[in-house]
C-alpha cells in the first residue's frame, strides 16, 4: 500500500513537471487572423483560372473539369472566339463558367482534368459568405489572381525542425 | 437592545456584505485565470480575444448569463430545486468569516454616532475556529444531495449520491489532518494558531516545516471537497451526463459553478492561513497591509497548485476514490497524528 502510494506520487510528480515545464514554452496555437497559416504546397484549396503569359485566358470552354467533377458543381458554357474579341487561343472560350463552392469537395479531378492546365486549386480556405448565391463563384471572381496575405506556403523542411517533434 | 448593540450588528452586516461580494468578484476573476492557466499548461493560450490577455472574457461571460432563460423543468421537486444551489453556495462562503487578515494587535476603533466600535481584521474570531470550518463545510454536502434528489432524474440523483459519498469521506482526513495542526499550536481558534507562526523565527515559523504530510492529506481532502479534479467525478461532462446539476441551466447552474470556485479561493485561505502562515512574514505585524499581500501571495500560490493539479492528473474513479481514502489517507492522518503526539509527550513534556 505504501509502496503503492510512492510509486503513485512519482507518476504524478512526473506528470505536474511536465505541465511545469509547458507552462513557460511558447503555445503552439496559431492566432489565425493575425498570424499567417502555413500550408503545404499542393494543398487544395479556392480555384483559380490561369491565363497565359500573353494575357489570354488558358480556358478554352471544353467543359472536361465539368465532366469530371463528381458533384457537378462546375457550370461551363462555351462560345465562339472571333478575331477582334479573342479571350483564349484557339476556337472556344469559357462564356459562362460558374463553381458553386458550397458544393465543390475540393479533390481536384477538375485540376487533373483540364488539357490547358486552366482551373488550379490554390491555397485559400476562407470561403465563407453571408448568403448562398455569393458562394456561386463567376468567371470574373475566379480570374483575377488571388493572393491572401494570411495564407503562406510552407516549406516542407520546416515541419521537421519543429521542437515539439522530438527535433532539440 | 441598545445603541452599541445595533451599531456593531449594523458594521458587522456592511462588513460581511463586502466581503461576500469581493468573493464573488474574486470567482468571477478566477474563471479567467483558471482558463488561462489550464491552456498556457497545455501549450495554448487561454481566452485572449476579449480584452487584451482576455481580461474582459469575465464580463462577456456576465454578460451572457444573465441573458439566459430561466428554465425549471416540469418534473423538478420545485422548492428544493431553487434552494439547492444557494445552500451549495453559502456555506462555501462562510468558511472564510474566520480567516484572519492582520495582527491581532491591529484593531481600528473609531467613532460613529456616539458609540465606539472596533473594525477587527476579521468578521468573527470565534475560539472554535477549526470546528467552524469543518462543520460549516460538511453543510455544503446538503446542497450537492439535494440538487441530485430534487431533479427526479436518476442521473442526477446517482451523482448526487456519489459527489456526497465523496465529500463526506474526505472531511475525515482532512480533521484528523488539522488534528496534528491542534497539537502542535495548543489552540483551535485560527487568530492563535497565525499568531503562534508569526511570533517565531521572523514571521516563517510555518507549520507547514512540521507537518508536511499533515499539508499534503488537506490538501487533497481540500480538493476532494471543492469537487476539484482529479476528484472532478461530480461534474466530469463525459460521465454521468452532468451530475447532479444536469438539470440545472442558466443562473443556476452559475450559482453550483460559483460553488466550487468559491469553495476552492476559500480553501486556499485556510490552507494559507493555517499551514503557510497567514499573514506572517518579515515586517508583517508593523505594516499590516504587508501582511495582507503576503496573505494573497500565498492564497495565490496554492490557487496555483490546485490549477496545477487539475491540469496534470487524470480523474480518479469512484471506487478508488473512495478505497484511497478510507484505506490510506485515513489511516495516514490517524498515524500522522499519533506520532506527533508522541513527538510532543517525549520532547517537549
Amino acid at each position: 500500500m505504501i509502496k503503492e502510494a510512492l510509486t503513485g506520487s512519482i507518476e504524478i510528480a512526473r506528470a505536474m513537471g511536465v505541465t511545469i515545464k509547458y507552462l513557460f514554452k511558447k503555445p503552439v496555437t496559431n492566432q489565425f487572423p493575425s498570424e499567417p497559416v502555413e500550408v503545404y504546397p499542393r494543398f487544395r484549396g479556392r480555384h483559380v483560372l490561369k491565363r497565359y503569359d500573353n494575357g489570354l485566358e488558358r480556358c478554352i470552354g471544353c467543359s472536361l473539369c465539368a465532366a469530371a467533377c463528381p458533384t457537378d458543381c462546375i457550370h461551363v458554357e462555351a462560345a465562339e472566339n472571333t478575331d477582334e474579341e479573342r479571350h483564349s487561343p484557339g476556337e472556344r472560350y469559357a462564356k459562362v463558367y460558374d463553381i458553386n463552392m458550397l458544393r465543390c469537395i475540393f479533390c481536384g479531378y477538375c485540376e487533373e482534368a483540364c488539357p490547358t492546365q486552366a482551373i488550379v486549386l490554390e491555397h485559400d480556405f476562407t470561403l465563407a459568405e453571408y448568403s448562398r448565391w455569393d458562394a456561386i463563384y463567376t468567371k470574373e471572381r475566379l480570374l483575377e489572381p488571388h493572393n491572401p496575405s494570411h495564407i503562406v506556403i510552407r516549406d516542407d523542411e520546416v515541419f521537421v525542425d519543429l521542437p515539439i517533434w522530438g527535433k532539440k | 437592545m441598545d445603541q452599541q448593540f445595533i451599531v456593531n450588528l449594523v458594521v458587522q452586516i456592511i462588513i460581511a456584505g463586502v466581503v461576500a461580494t469581493a468573493l464573488m468578484l474574486a470567482f468571477a476573476a478566477m474563471t479567467v485565470v483558471e482558463r488561462k492557466l489550464l491552456g498556457r499548461f497545455t501549450l495554448r493560450y487561454g481566452p485572449n480575444r476579449v480584452g487584451k490577455f482576455g481580461s474582459l472574457q469575465v464580463v462577456a461571460d456576465m454578460f451572457k448569463m444573465f441573458f439566459k432563460e430561466e428554465v425549471i423543468p416540469d418534473h423538478v421537486d420545485r422548492l428544493v430545486y431553487l434552494i439547492a444551489p444557494g445552500l451549495a453556495l453559502v456555506p462555501a462562503m462562510m468558511a472564510f468569516a474566520v480567516v484572519p487578515i492582520a495582527s491581532r494587535s491591529f484593531v481600528l476603533p473609531f467613532e460613529i454616532f456616539g458609540s465606539t466600535i472596533t473594525v477587527n481584521p476579521w468578521i468573527a474570531d470565534i475560539n472554535v475556529g477549526i470546528l467552524y470550518i469543518l462543520a460549516i463545510g460538511s453543510l455544503g454536502t446538503y446542497g450537492v444531495i439535494l440538487g441530485g434528489w430534487s431533479s427526479n432524474n436518476k442521473y442526477s440523483l446517482l451523482g448526487g449520491m456519489r459527489t456526497s459519498a465523496q465529500m463526506l469521506s474526505y472531511e475525515l482526513p482532512m480533521g484528523m489532518a488539522l488534528l496534528s495542526v491542534i497539537l502542535l499550536v495548543g489552540s483551535i481558534q485560527l487568530t492563535d494558531i497565525v499568531e503562534f507562526q508569526a511570533s517565531r523565527w521572523g514571521g516563517f515559523f510555518w507549520i507547514i516545516l512540521f507537518q508536511p504530510i499533515a499539508f499534503i492529506i488537506f490538501f487533497i481532502c481540500g480538493l476532494a471537497e471543492a469537487g476539484r479534479s482529479p476528484f472532478d467525478l461530480p461534474e466530469t461532462e463525459n460521465e454521468l451526463i452532468a451530475g447532479f446539476f444536469t438539470e440545472y441551466g442558466g443562473m443556476k447552474f452559475g450559482l453550483f459553478f460559483g460553488a466550487e470556485y468559491v469553495h476552492m479561493i476559500v480553501l486556499s485561505f485556510i490552507i494559507s492561513t493555517i499551514f503557510l502562515g497567514g499573514w506572517a512574514g518579515p515586517f508583517a505585524q508593523e505594516v499590516p497591509l504587508l501582511g495582507i499581500g503576503y496573505l494573497l501571495i500565498k492564497v495565490a500560490f496554492i490557487i496555483f497548485l490546485m490549477i496545477w493539479v487539475r491540469a496534470s492528473t487524470p480523474r480518479v474513479r469512484f471506487d478508488k476514490l473512495m478505497k484511497f481514502c478510507w484505506k490510506f489517507l485515513l489511516p495516514l492522518s490517524i498515524a500522522n497524528a499519533a506520532v506527533t503526539a508522541l513527538v510532543i509527550a517525549v520532547f517537549f513534556f
